[in-house]
Formats: C-alpha cells, structure tokens, sequence
C-alpha cells in the first residue's frame, strides 16, 4: 500500500508541473506590463523599469518560469504587493478558513448525499424517491450564491438564528460554538448543489448494483433487506460514488469562492476575487498554484481510497 | 427522430421544462420590441420601488432602474453569453477531440494529456485565473467559460471518435484515397454532431450558472450593462433592506437552469435504450404476488411442492409468460432434475420458490409454494426472510458474479450464519473454516480470508455451495451449478452435492440442460419446454425410454464416448417466444409427429404411475407393454 501512494505521489508531480506551467502562461499573457498595473498610469517609465528590472520582467520567458518555479519550490511564493505580505503567510492563512467551510460541506455533500441517493434507490418510485428527485433537482439548479443570499434573508435578517456573516464573532469568545454558529448556513449553502450531484449519482449507481447477482445471493440467504441495501449494495455503489466524491471536493473547494463572498468568509477565494481586481498577480499566481496542488492532492487520496475499498484494483 | 420526440414527450417533467424555457427564450428574442422602460435609465429619485407599484411592475433598483425591464434584458444577455459559451466549448473541444482521436498515437497522447491536465484544475479556479489574466467583461467571461468546458467536450467525443476511426466505412474511405480531412467532414463529424448536441444540452445549464457566478463577483459584464449575474451582485448590498432587486434576477436563473437540467434530462433518459426496457427498475426483496384464485391444499406429504405455480413477466404492455402453471414434488433425500433448454422457465420456477424473481417485472400470478404443507406463496417477507438460507437454500450458476466482489469468502459465509442466529466472531470464523473444509477446500485456515477473485472457478463453486449449508437447510434448490466449470471440477462438485445429500438427508432440486449430469445425480428428472413440464418420471425410465418427443429429441443431443462418428441430431427451430406462445402444444412446430389436434386447446398433463407426459401421441410405455 505504501508503494502504491508513493507511486501515485510521483505520478502528480508531472500533473503538478503542468498547472505551474498554465498558471504561467495565463499571466504571462496580460496585455500591458504588470509593472504598470502595479504602479498605476502615472507612474514614470523609470520606476516601471526599475520594477520590472525587480521583478525580473525583462528576461526571457522561460527564464522568468523557471526563477517562479525554484522560488515555489523553496517556498518563496514571492510577496503581494497590495497586502506587502509574503504570498505563502497570506495564502495559508486563508486556505485554513477555506478548508474548515469545505471541508464541512464536503462531509455534508458525502453523507446526505449518499443517504439520499440510497433511499430513493431502495424505494425507486415511492414517495421519497420523487420527492428527493425533486428536492434534489432544485439544489442543483439554484445557483449557491442566490442561496446564501436567501438564506441570510430567512435565518439571519428574519429569525436571527444565526449571524448574518463573518468567521467570528467580532466581541467574544472564539470558541467552537461561536464558529459552528457562524459556519453553519455557509456550509450548507456551499454543499446543496455538491449534494444534489452525489444524491443522483448515489441513486444511479445503487440502481445499477441491485440488479446484479451478488445481491440476488444476499438475498437468498436470507440477509435483511436493510443488511442487502447498505451492506451489499452500498459498498459495492461506493466503488462508482468514490471518484464522484473526489470531483465534488474540488467543486467545494473552488465554488467556496461564491459563498465566501456572499458571507464575507475570510477564506482564499474572496481573497483571489480581490487579488484579481486589484491585478495583484504574484497573489494569484500562489493562490492557484496552491489550491490546484491541494486538488490534486484530494485525487490521490480518492485514487488510495478506491483501492482500499476494492481489493481487484492492483496496488 | 421521431420516436425520440415522442418518448420526450412521454416524460411530462421534461415537456415541461421545454415549454418553460421555449417561454423564456422567445421572451428573450421579442424583448427590443416589448414596451419597456430605458433598461439603463437611473431615475434616484424613484429607486428601490416596490413590485408591483405604479409604472415598475417588478419594482426599481437602487438606482430607480426598471426591475422588469431590466430583468428581460439582463436574460436576454445571459442566455445569449451561455448558448455562444457552449457553442465556442462544444466546437473547439470537438474539434480537438476529433483530430486527438482520429490521428490516435502520438498526437492523441500529446493532445490527451494536455485536457488531463486542464482537468485536474477545479474549473471555477481555471476561470478565476483565465479572467484575471484578460481582466474583467463580459467577453473575457465567456472565453473563461468556454475554456474551462473545453476539456469535458474534448473528452467525450475524442472517446465517439475512437470508436468511429477504426469502422469499416472509414477505412473504405481511406482505401478509395479520401483526404483525412475529408473524411473527418463528410465521415467522422456527421456521427458525432448527435453526441455533441446531447454534451452541449446537458451542459448549458452550468455554462448559464457559471457566467452567472463570474458576473456575480464582478468580473463579468460590467456597469451599466446587466446580466442575471451582476445585478444579483449589484442587488447584494440591498438585500436586507430592499430584498426584492436580489429576488429577482435569483429566481430568473433558478427558472432557466430548472428548465434547463429537466429538459437535459429528458433527452438524456429518452435515448438510453435500458429505460425503456426496464432494465434500470430496482428488484424488490420478495417477487411481487398477484393471485386471483389459490388452490387448495392436496393433503400431499412432500417436503417441498410447487402446485401449479405461474411466474409472468411483465414488461410495459408484454407479458412473458415464463413459468405457465408448474407443478412438482421433492421428498426429504431425494434428488430432482429439472431439465429444459435455456428459456424453457426452468431458473425462473426455481427463483419463484423464495421470492427471489426480479421485480418488477417478475410478477407471480397463481398457483402455490408449500413448504411442509404451508403455502409460502405470499407469505409475509420477514417469514419468507427466515426461510431462505435457513430452510431452503440456493446455490448459483457462474460463483464470480454471484459471491460479493468486495468482501472476503469467510465474512460472507459468517453473515450467511448470522442472518438466521447471532454468531460471535471467533465462533462464526470457526464455524466458516469448517463449512469450507466439509466442501473439501484445501487450506481452509487461510483460504477463508481470500476475495472471491483470487479463487478458481471450482474453488468458488464450493464456496457457494458451503454457504448454502451454513444453516443445515432441509431443500438446496441447485441452479446450473456446474455450468460454468470445466469437467474435471463439475464431477467433483457432483460427488461432493451426492455425498452432502446422503449424509444429511438433503433434498435437492438440480436444475441443468445436461442430460448427462441429471443421469448422474438425480433420482426423478422432469423436462420443462416453454414455462411447462412437458414430461417426468424416474430419471433411468425416462432416459431409456422418453414417451414426450421433445424428450426423445434432447437426449439424442448429448455426445456419447466412444460412439464413433453418430449425426448428432440437433432440434431445428427455437423454442417460441413465451409471450407469444401458440395454441396447443408449444413444441408442435418443431415436432416430426404433430398432427393437426396437436396445436389446438389445452393439452393436459397426463399421469400414468410414476411417469407423467404433456403429449397426444406420445411413445409407447415400455414397462406397460411388457406387463400386458
């Protein structure tokens, strides 16, 4: 098993590459020079150059890549100019408000998802079954801002059962319920249409194993029907649920971005959003570089996941 | 083409969704020429009207903008954004993935990776970086759009095209000297457009959302053009005080992506061909009973008895009548064959035993189960739950398909015990290593922690077979056990069903199309031919002297050692459809002795001593003629 993350761990590293590379080429294709974005319009040409000259503008290309990469690389992400601050403090400090509201969406999505697309497989064409088709349809159709959006309206502006945004309180205590009762609408806005995905594939993939022989045999032994649909059938879904789940953890992690706005979570993505208005390009650059590599990170923890759970896969 | 747009219109939800968004696309297209107020016009002294107020239908906006007015036109320019978004994906993302597959090698390598590496960004990341790059607008949102969705087009349709590249008409195509690019015009493109149209349905949606999203975060269309998107982001600021400028244009999206995704749907489900057979419907846990009338008990001391039992399946307006009305016996240690070509309804009356025909569509529609004189037909599940394993067990055909891949051989027999009796853990694994011994499996102590797939063929057959004794059950119902394995391991596993039966007093009910494996286990055989017994009796009997010819017919097809060159007769024909069948006897039609009564009214199932046949003419008795 060791070898086989490792494996996987050295087979991302070309992938990892390659993001650097895009992230590059991105940037590199601004129209006009950064220094000039940096310093506005009436700066004189020699501080642009001076800049330049400092930011190492004016060598090649692939020069330019490859200073970026060693810096990256010895975790000089280089330093905002709009925050003067070094990227990587300022980016792992947002990554950590990012992961806590992803990653509990992303158990959210994960368990009621599965759980729904269960239920409405084991009861296809019942009442649950259409309901949470339909419940369902309208979480992946409602655009997760909106949601917020509304939910702020109801819950916080309407019954004040919950902050109206923010991370922490901004007198008190900074303990886990003062975060819990600020990062429960935000969760679940994030997650309504990452669950949706997982519930209909959930369903799918159920259907699909039901009909196959081995449940026939759980059966036939006289295995309870709750035993024939979460054991049986469940675990065998789970091998096609899986990949799904690794998919909808990058959709979390990047879709944060809405709903970071939306409550003024003070995570990476709002963090991008304004380092992209304000054309801090360094900021950028670190920033996706950083959570690309975390997403493909969460792909080899599906891929080691996977094997784990299905004993055929050679590891 | 046609029948696709019906089906579409079968399915009411996605009619629905056509009808929606066909409103707000012609809405969309006429709104130039509605009477509407200026879109862009401020007007502060009037803002933040309520809906529904004198002149503002929808109210204003924080700058005293028409609400209505703007909402049809900031539509008008969403959905113009995300048709072209899917437009410019769905042709360079094909493009791509028709050169990557068509070419193949190297070029498909190169171009393969390269989408694999755009994939592993998550998308909205990959826009972000896109728009910081061209900086923010509409245009440069909607390359970001396209962008991002580029991969998924290539993706699929380089998959279409692998498939497409190596048929026969294209290689003719090469053959008579077309150019590549010709054929990928007049050859490959006309094939994939149905699949490109289908990728783009589906994908619309998300496009419209995720420029939506873009313009929601300011950098898409900008002031004082409006999108859905940016004016839900204009609206942010006045949610609490004025919230109808943010519902708005928030619904507007909800609709059209609803529509969207129900219409995506429904094209989506109208071509896969298995939801219109049904065969994405879950079996329930117990075959669905549905009996008009229920026969009497007949006072039969039989372990085991089907009496006139009838399995249907029913599919849409089809009825298959697989089991037509079958009626057999098996007495503790006793041995029945039952015998028939594939369809003949031979599985399906054994799965009706317990319940465990798939449905839908399997339906039961008379006749009954008794099981030591009790009717187990439409008895309750959790009753029918106790019984199989623990009574009656079943051992399947093909044991890779049937023994769960995921799970250890051990941990499935130990559940096969703990369904019926709670098992500790070191006693259930003791109980399972003895239960793959008494199956005669070598190494048992290490083999039970073994996956299904790191098993031979017999060696699974046996743990099957072990399962099915876990509880000490008083009926095996045997289902081509021994199909699937080579000769030398179905002898085993012959001998070993023989032993298990004498030394436990099992009952076992074999089912085959082997005349040779029945003449080898079983005590009394009955023939089944289209859902009904056509003939039974002792297994020597029959086999010296069939009296129904369909009998005669299936024992002249098995090849016999060292009988030289013999023409093995094959039956010509095929055994009719069952929901079709004919009038009178279903193997009429293939039968060198019918006569005209023969396909006419019921032919009864005719008892003569241990012997019983379905014929009108029927071969002589031979133990009769020799006793007169």
């Amino acid at each position: 098993m060791a070898g086989y993350i490792l494996k996987r761990l050295l087979s991302a590293i070309p992938v990892l590459l390659g993001i650097t590379i895009i992230v590059f080429l991105i940037m590199a294709l601004i129209p006009g020079d950064p220094a000039t974005a940096i310093l506005g319009s009436y700066a004189t040409p020699e501080n642009v150059e001076k800049l330049n000259r400092d930011l190492g503008l004016d060598k090649p290309l692939a020069q330019q890549y490859f200073i970026w990469l060693g810096n990256m690389l010895q975790g000089d992400f280089g330093t905002s100019f709009a925050l003067n601050r070094p990227v990587l403090d300022e980016v792992l400090e947002r990554f950590n408000a990012t992961l806590v509201l992803a990653g509990t969406a992303f158990v959210l999505c994960s368990v009621i998802g599965i759980a729904a697309g269960v239920v409405s497989a084991a009861n296809q064409f019942g009442a649950a079954d259409k309901s949470i088709t339909f419940v369902v349809l309208l979480g992946i159709s409602i655009p997760s801002f909106f949601l917020g959006m509304m939910m702020i309206l109801l819950f916080a502006v309407n019954l004040r059962w919950f902050p109206v945004s923010g991370m922490w309180p901004i007198f008190g205590e900074r303990d886990i319920w003062a975060l819990l009762r600020h990062l429960t609408m935000p969760a679940i806005a994030l997650a309504v249409v990452a669950t949706g995905v997982v519930a209909r594939l959930s369903r799918s993939a159920m259907l699909e194993v039901l009909r196959q022989d081995f449940i026939r045999t759980a059966r036939a032994k006289g295995v309870r029907e709750s035993g024939v649909i979460w054991r049986h059938a469940l675990r065998a879904a789970m091998v096609s649920i899986i990949p799904v789940l690794g998919i909808q953890a990058g959709f979390v992690l990047s879709g944060a971005v809405y709903i970071e706005i939306v409550f003024q979570w003070p995570g990476v993505g709002r963090m991008l959003v304004d380092a992209i208005l304000r054309r801090d390009i360094l900021l950028v650059q670190g920033g996706v570089v950083f959570v690309a590599a975390c997403y493909v990170t969460f792909n080899i923890a599906v891929d080691v996941a996977q094997s784990l759970l299905d004993p055929r896969i050679k590891t | 083409m046609r029948g696709f747009f019906a089906l579409l219109a079968r399915n009411r939800l996605a009619l629905g969704g056509l009808i929606v968004m066909g409103a707000v696309v012609l809405l969309a297209l006429i709104t130039p020429i509605l009477p509407l107020a200026d879109p862009n016009v401020t007007d502060t002294a009037n803002r933040f009207k309520p809906p529904f107020s004198e002149g503002a239908l929808l109210g204003t906006d924080h700058l005293g903008r028409d609400l209505l007015s703007r909402l049809l036109w900031g539509t008008r320019l969403s959905l113009a954004v995300g048709f072209a978004a899917a437009i410019v994906a769905a042709t360079i993302g094909a493009a791509i993935g028709i050169i990557a597959g068509y070419y193949g090698g190297r070029t498909d390598n190169v171009i393969m990776r390269g989408v694999d590496m755009l994939m592993a960004f998550p998308y909205i990341l990959l826009a972000l970086a896109i728009v910081a790059a061209l900086g923010p607008g509409l245009m440069n949102a909607l390359i970001a759009v396209a962008a991002v969705n580029v991969p998924f087009f290539a993706r699929n349709i380089r998959g279409i095209t692998v498939g497409i590249a190596h048929k026969e008409f294209v290689d003719a195509a090469k053959l008579a000297g077309m150019s590549d690019a010709r054929i990928i015009l007049t050859e490959v493109l006309p094939n994939v457009i149905p699949v490109i149209v289908i990728a783009m349905s589906t994908t619309v949606g998300w496009m419209i959302l995720e420029t939506a999203g873009l313009s929601f975060l300011g950098l898409g269309s900008q002031p004082p053009q409006a999108d859905l998107g940016s004016m839900l982001g204009e609206a942010r600021s006045a949610l609490i005080t004025n919230p109808h400028t943010s519902i708005v244009p928030g619904v507007m999206i909800l609709i059209i992506v609803m529509a969207i995704n129900l219409l995506g749907d429904g094209v989506r489900d109208a071509l896969d061909p298995r939801l219109k057979s049904g065969a994405l419907s879950r079996p329930m846990a117990a075959t669905l009973v549905k009996r008009d009338t229920v026969p009497e008990a007949n006072g039969s001391t039989a372990l085991l008895e089907l009496d006139g039992l009838k399995t249907e399946f029913q599919v849409k307006d089809r009825i298959y009548k697989a089991v037509g009305g079958v009626s057999l016996q098996v007495s503790a240690g006793e041995c029945l064959g039952i015998i028939g070509e594939s369809g003949s309804g031979k599985s399906v009356t054994a799965l009706s035993v317990m319940g465990l025909v798939a449905s839908p569509p399997g339906v039961i529609t008379g006749g009954a189960v008794r099981y030591e004189g009790e009717d187990i037909v439409g008895a309750p599940y959790e009753v029918l739950r106790s019984m199989r394993g623990r009574k009656v067990a079943y051992i399947f055909q093909d044991p890779l398909a049937t023994l769960h891949p995921l799970y250890r051989v051990g941990d499935q027999l130990i559940e096969a015990i703990s369904a019926h009796h709670p098992i500790g853990k070191a006693e259930g694994r003791a109980k399972a290593i003895e239960l793959l011994k008494s199956v005669r499996i070598p190494n048992a102590e290490d083999r039970i922690d073994n996956y299904p797939h790191e098993m031979s063929g017999g060696m699974r057959q046996r743990v099957g077979i072990a399962m099915a004794l876990a509880n000490d059950p008083d009926v095996i119902i045997a289902d081509e056990p021994t199909t699937a394995l080579d000769v030398t391991v179905q002898a085993q596993i012959l001998s070993l069903l023989n032993d298990l039966r004498r030394s436990r007093g099992l009952a076992i009910v074999f089912i085959t199309h082997d005349f040779g494996v029945v003449a080898q286990l079983c005590d009394r055989v009955a023939v089944m031919y289209a859902g009904r017994i056509v003939e039974e009796g002792p297994t020597e009997d029959i086999l010296a002297a069939p009296r129904h010819p369909y009998t005669a017919r299936l024992i002249a097809c098995v090849p016999e050692l060292g009988e030289g060159r013999r023409q093995l007769e094959a039956i010509p024909g095929l055994p009719p459809a069952v929901d079709r069948l004919p009038e009178g006897c279903a193997f009429a039609a293939r039968c060198d002795k019918a006569q005209e009564a023969c396909k006419m009214g019921e032919i009864a199932l005719t008892r003569d001593g241990d012997r019983a046949v379905r014929c009108l003419y029927p071969e002589p008795a031979p133990r009769q003629e020799a006793a007169q």
